[in-house]
């Protein structure tokens, strides 16, 4: 099946990893993901924390040109993106809204815009296909699935799951076989982008959800969302600095996770990118697919 | 907001009114319960608590609101708007609030501003937002040379930062356009774009 598709800026720059993983999965389910011609950012946090219309004017841009290819669904990998669209779709319901923010564009926006969904929600429509290709079980590995704020909240706009335990992520990789553990900061706060501005911030939040997996003993930490990766991988030390310690707790898209599943490499899943190394995770694996009944695989 | 607070001078009653309007929030179903701050993981750096700036919305503190470093810490998590028994988007008042102090030229934490419109900045140019590009035009309006140095090894061996910037096939004009005519408006409107 074919997606109209929103990579975000992340995708062309320091999440090459999930983008290259989530191609990888897609492809390998028959789920073809075509970008939506000249798309733009959609402003991220910057824009609506500066101004509502511009963020939406940045949004619309996207979504008309999604509409204008007959789309129905868009689907974007980013949770900032994907809330930042839903949002600007949702405010331009209102008529003096979309009229003010069609002044800012170079034509009035399409008057219907595709629903914006996550690449996660159009994984989980085919997790049969999905379960019946894996080739190397998960089983074994202990993982915490780590949405972060954006994707389930606000409940009202981004209608992804229960806002405050979202189990979708947990529901595909146990699929896969791995062991999810409870992981009650699922959707607490990374510190955002405050990273370059007001690094306290990013280093004590997101050095509270390293901690915690720690203490869960987890192999990893997935996640959906290239701020929190960046934020708890590349920002690890950071945080192990103002936690007094260091950490080590590889930090993957849960996109690699599936496509370790599914049977890739790790450089096709973009894992030699990873600031901190999934080696031990890799190697556990590794044990396992030596291992002579491959557990829950057909190879 | 610890300190004595005189009402009668301070009250602003349009404030509440205008809050209210602009976040669609309806402010006086607030019981002061502290839900909101309870969860809020950037409240160790607010002046104000969010609980208390709903609060002093409530009683029309205009000034002492719009003043307050908080607004520009929040970190648009929504963990208060979902944990409000009575409903209320918070994080919808705080970013009305922040957009209501800028306009007004209140700006508590100049640097959080700086940052935004650095990455704005290379969206404007690029039509997509560019993180070196970001971080050096950061570095430049806040005179801060330091900031994240220590990543940059990594990021770059990693092919994690690209080093130039990635342009949409037609061109960032559109994007620009976009720019220039939300500040023709703003000026036109007399707010700070
Ligand atoms: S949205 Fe802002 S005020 Fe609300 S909990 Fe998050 S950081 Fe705190
Ligand atoms: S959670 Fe809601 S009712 Fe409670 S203090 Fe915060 S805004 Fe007021």
């Amino acid at each position: 099946m074919k997606y109209a598709y929103y990579p975000g800026c992340s995708a062309k720059g320091s999440s090459k990893d999930y983008e290259m993983s989530t191609q990888a999965v897609c492809r390998q389910l028959d789920m073809v993901l075509e970008e939506i011609p000249g798309w733009n950012c959609c402003g991220s946090t910057p824009a609506h924390a500066v101004d509502t219309e511009l963020s939406a004017a940045l949004c619309a841009r996207n979504l008309d040109i999604a509409a204008r290819q007959g789309a129905q669904l868009l689907l974007t990998p980013c949770p900032s993106c994907l809330s930042n669209l839903r949002a600007a779709a949702q405010r331009m319901e209102k008529p003096t809204f979309r009229q003010r923010v069609n002044e800012l564009l170079d034509e009035p926006a399409a008057e219907t815009f595709p629903e914006v969904i996550s690449v996660m929600q159009a994984i989980a429509r085919e997790k049969e296909n999905l379960v019946k290709r894996v080739r190397l079980s998960l089983k074994g590995v202990r993982l915490a699935a780590y949405y972060g704020c954006l994707m389930s909240r606000p409940a009202e706009r981004m209608r992804f799951e229960d806002p405050e335990n979202p189990l979708l992520m947990e529901n595909l990789l146990a699929a896969c076989g791995a062991e999810m553990v409870d992981f009650p900061l699922k959707t607490a706060c990374c510190g955002a982008a405050f990273g370059i501005p007001e690094r306290a911030m990013t280093a004590r939040n997101s050095g509270r959800i390293l901690e915690l997996a720690v203490r869960l003993g987890v192999d990893a930490i997935v996640t959906a969302c290239p701020l929190c990766q960046m934020n708890l991988d590349l920002r690890q030390t950071q945080a192990g600095r103002a936690f007094e310690t260091r950490f080590h707790m590889p930090v993957i898209y849960y996109t690699q996770a599936l496509g370790l599943a599914l049977g890739f490499t790790q450089r096709e899943l973009g894992l030699h990118k990873l600031a901190v190394s999934a080696e031990g995770l890799l190697n556990k694996l590794d044990g396992l697919r030596r291992a002579p009944a491959a557990e829950g695989g057909q190879s | 907001m610890n300190d004595t607070v005189d009402l009668n001078r301070m009250r602003d009653t349009a404030f509440t009114a205008q809050v209210e309007a602009l976040s669609g929030q309806n402010i006086s179903a607030c019981y002061q319960c502290g839900n909101c701050t309870a969860g809020c993981p950037a409240g160790f750096a607010y002046d104000v608590q969010v609980s208390q700036i709903m609060r002093g919305v409530q009683l029309g503190l205009k000034d002492r609101v719009l003043r307050s470093r908080s607004l520009w810490m929040c970190l648009s998590c929504s963990t208060c708007s979902q944990r409000c028994p009575n409903n209320i988007d918070v994080a919808a008042v705080m970013e009305t609030l922040r957009h209501m102090a800028r306009k007004a030229g209140i700006v508590s934490v100049p640097k959080m501003e700086k940052f935004w419109l650095s990455f704005l900045n290379t969206v404007r140019l690029f039509g997509r937002s560019h993180e070196i590009g970001t971080m050096v035009l950061y570095m430049l309006r806040s005179l801060r040379l330091h900031t994240d140095v220590d990543l940059a090894p990594t990021a770059l061996a990693k092919g994690k930062l690209g080093l130039l910037p990635h342009i949409p096939p037609g061109g960032a004009e559109p994007v620009e356009r976009i720019f220039t005519r939300y500040k023709e408006r703003a000026q036109r409107e007399g707010v700070r774009p």
